[in-house]
């Protein structure tokens, strides 16, 4: 998990009941994320499933995306376990996600891998942001703000997995707490 | 408390919990396949370091069922990840591509291979293992991470789930099958309808189910977004399993003044059946409201509508006739392709009516065109393909192709529609 509390760039926006197919299509399941150059090939796959013509996701020439926020409606990332999601966007680049709500695999898989921040909008920021808008999202004052005119809009608090997301993920939260050795 | 909350309770140690909690829980299984099987042993190296145990060998189940019939490299690759681990773990429970061991679809063979018990604790590194709360069991689909967790500790820190009952009453309707049932409930909450939830069904019409209808319905419940599906294991439940495992189990049972978020009741013998349309699980309607649509093929196959008692629907409404758009066949696992020969109906086995109505040769077991994968996966879609499918997912590309339409529906109406090749309803037949 990137432990930066402010992230400042492009957004990209997407609306509700993004599912998994979409994230990372299964052809791609065949990549193993804790193999590193399999991990770096699943970022630059990110997002590979959108509907032909949508403004690509990673037009770096590297294969990585111009873009740290992607921006949703309800049910983020709902359908499979595939843990190849979150990995995917954050080896893309991505380090937040904000939605209005997120299915409850995907979410578990952002905070358990610590690749992206899963954080929830107040309101549906779909319809307010449009992709490649500048935004500056401010973790720890649970805050994204719109560039372009200043308006700030303000985010739900991490919750109860915030100390998870804090220690970096289930494993250092785990030895933090003792529950497995160092 | 609930069954969900009893058996949550029972396997943290403590008297009882609410929902909301969050508890550290002894995982009795944990389950994994080819596709998420080598990244959840990468991380288990990883943190626990290479020379590290398994928790419990007898409680790791290693099912490859996804992309088995390919050439695809690195798909063969991974099955090698996982015979290698196999072999340095001395893991029992290892079901192998290409040996005698090997079974197919990981959540048919779970309950069959007597995996599944009521009042255990199963996770699996696959959204769809919340099919065996089918069998009263609290069983839901993790991450790889949380998989590797598990993997070296024995345990995972979870939220105890609400529960949304359903309680379902009435005689079941010919032609209605409980894909119908999961497909009406889905349509009427939603796809995020029940998400963080424990989704229980009950009533009079789920008592009179098959374990595998009851599987069906368990299935889908992450469809709409919940944590886990239950059902808890009455006489018939019970006698599936004892016939299956030896291990001592402890069923248990909702209190009457158990506490719900919601409760939603049915009278199936009211309902009809129905599709899902594109691209959601929840775009619910009647068969007979899309008989206009004209279909390229029609998919059999997957955890959800692959079992033997899928085909014995479709074999019942292909009996005898002909089919009219080319029809895919995929069984589950090889003890329901072995079900197809030795499974009648008047004298007929269902694999011979099968071939009488015209099918495609029937593919070999595995999750083959339900999730697409690699390019030359049996049934994969490449085109603009509309096809009506007793898989579980309808999601752009979902089956392969970004453009294909994919309609979700039961054995019935999926094989009432390769009669005719327009969606049809199977009381028409
Ligand atoms: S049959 Fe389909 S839904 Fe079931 S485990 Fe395989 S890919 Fe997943």
């Amino acid at each position: 998990m990137s432990k930066e509390s402010v992230i400042k760039g492009p957004v990209y926006v997407l609306e509700d009941n993004v599912d998994t197919d979409l994230l990372i299509p299964a052809c791609y399941l065949n990549l193993v994320p804790t193999i590193p150059e399999e991990y770096r090939k699943l970022g630059s796959y990110a997002l590979a499933g959108l509907p032909d013509g949508c403004i690509k996701f990673t037009s770096n020439s590297d294969g990585s995306t111009p873009y740290p926020i992607i921006i949703g409606g309800r049910n983020f990332g709902c359908g499979s376990s595939r843990e190849h999601a979150p990995i995917a966007l954050g080896a893309a680049g991505t380090k937040a996600v904000v939605a209005e709500s997120y299915a409850r695999i995907f979410f578990r898989n952002s905070v358990a891998t610590g690749e992206i921040y899963p954080l929830e909008s107040e309101t549906r920021l779909c319809d307010c942001f449009k992709t490649g808008d500048l935004a500056e999202l401010n973790i720890a004052k649970s805050t994204i703000t719109r560039i372009s005119d200043g308006k700030v809009f303000s985010l739900k608090p991490i919750g109860a997995v915030a100390p998870v997301i804090a220690a970096g993920g289930m494993f250092a939260y785990a030895r933090e707490i003792g529950m497995i050795k160092s | 408390m609930t069954i969900t909350e009893k058996i949550l309770a029972k396997a943290a140690g403590l008297s009882s919990v609410k929902p909301g909690d969050n508890i550290w829980v002894n995982a009795d299984i944990l389950l994994t396949h080819d596709v998420c099987g080598p990244g959840t042993i990468g991380i288990f190296k990883r943190e626990f370091g290479a020379d590290a145990k398994v928790f419990d060998k007898e409680k790791i189940v290693i099912i490859p069922d996804h992309y088995i019939y390919t050439k695809d490299q690195k798909a063969h690759r991974n099955v090698d990840i996982l015979r290698d681990f196999v072999k340095e773990q001395n893991l029992p429970c290892f079901y192998n591509p290409g040996t005698d061991s090997y079974c197919g679809v990981c959540h048919v063979a779970m309950p069959d291979l007597g995996h599944v018990r009521p009042g255990e604790t199963i996770f699996g590194t696959d959204s769809h293992t919340c099919t065996h709360g089918a069998l009263g069991a609290f069983s839901t689909g993790i991450g790889n991470t949380d998989a590797g967790f598990i993997m070296g500790a024995g345990k995972l820190l979870i939220k105890v789930p609400e529960t949304i009952r359903f309680v379902l009453d009435g005689e079941m309707p010919d032609f209605l099958s409980a894909k119908d049932l999961i497909l009406h409930m889905i349509g009427d909450i939603g796809v995020d309808g029940a998400t963080y939830c424990a989704m229980e069904f009950t009533g009079s019409a789920i008592k009179s189910l098959s374990i595998d209808e009851r599987c069906t319905i368990c299935n889908m419940a992450v469809e709409a977004g919940a944590k886990n599906g239950i059902i808890a294991a009455d006489e018939k439940a019970m006698e599936y399993v004892s016939g299956r495992t030896k291990k001592p189990f402890e069923a248990l049972y909702s209190d009457d003044d158990c506490v719900v978020k919601a409760e939603y009741r049915y009278d199936v013998s009211k309902l009809e059946p129905v599709v899902a349309k594109p691209h959601l699980p929840d775009n619910k309607a009647l068969v007979r409201e899309c008989k206009d649509i004209k279909v390229d093929h029609v998919y059999i196959g997957s955890c959800t509508g692959g079992k033997l008692e899928d085909f014995y629907m479709a074999a019942k409404i292909m009996k005898g006739r002909k089919v009219a758009v080319r029809t895919l066949i995929v069984p589950a696992t090889r003890h329901v392709e072995q079900g197809l020969f030795d499974t009648k109906i008047d004298g007929q086995s269902l694999r011979s009516i099968f071939e009488d109505a015209g099918v495609d040769p029937i593919a070999p077991p595995s999750c083959a065109a339900c999730l697409g994968g690699p390019y030359d996966t049996f049934g994969r879609t490449h085109g603009e393909e509309v096809v009506v499918s007793t898989t579980n997912r309808n999601f752009v590309g979902r089956m392969g192709s970004k453009k294909s339409m994919i309609y979700l529906a039961s054995p019935y109406t999926a094989a009432a529609t390769s009669l005719t090749g327009y969606i049809t309803d199977p009381r028409d037949i």
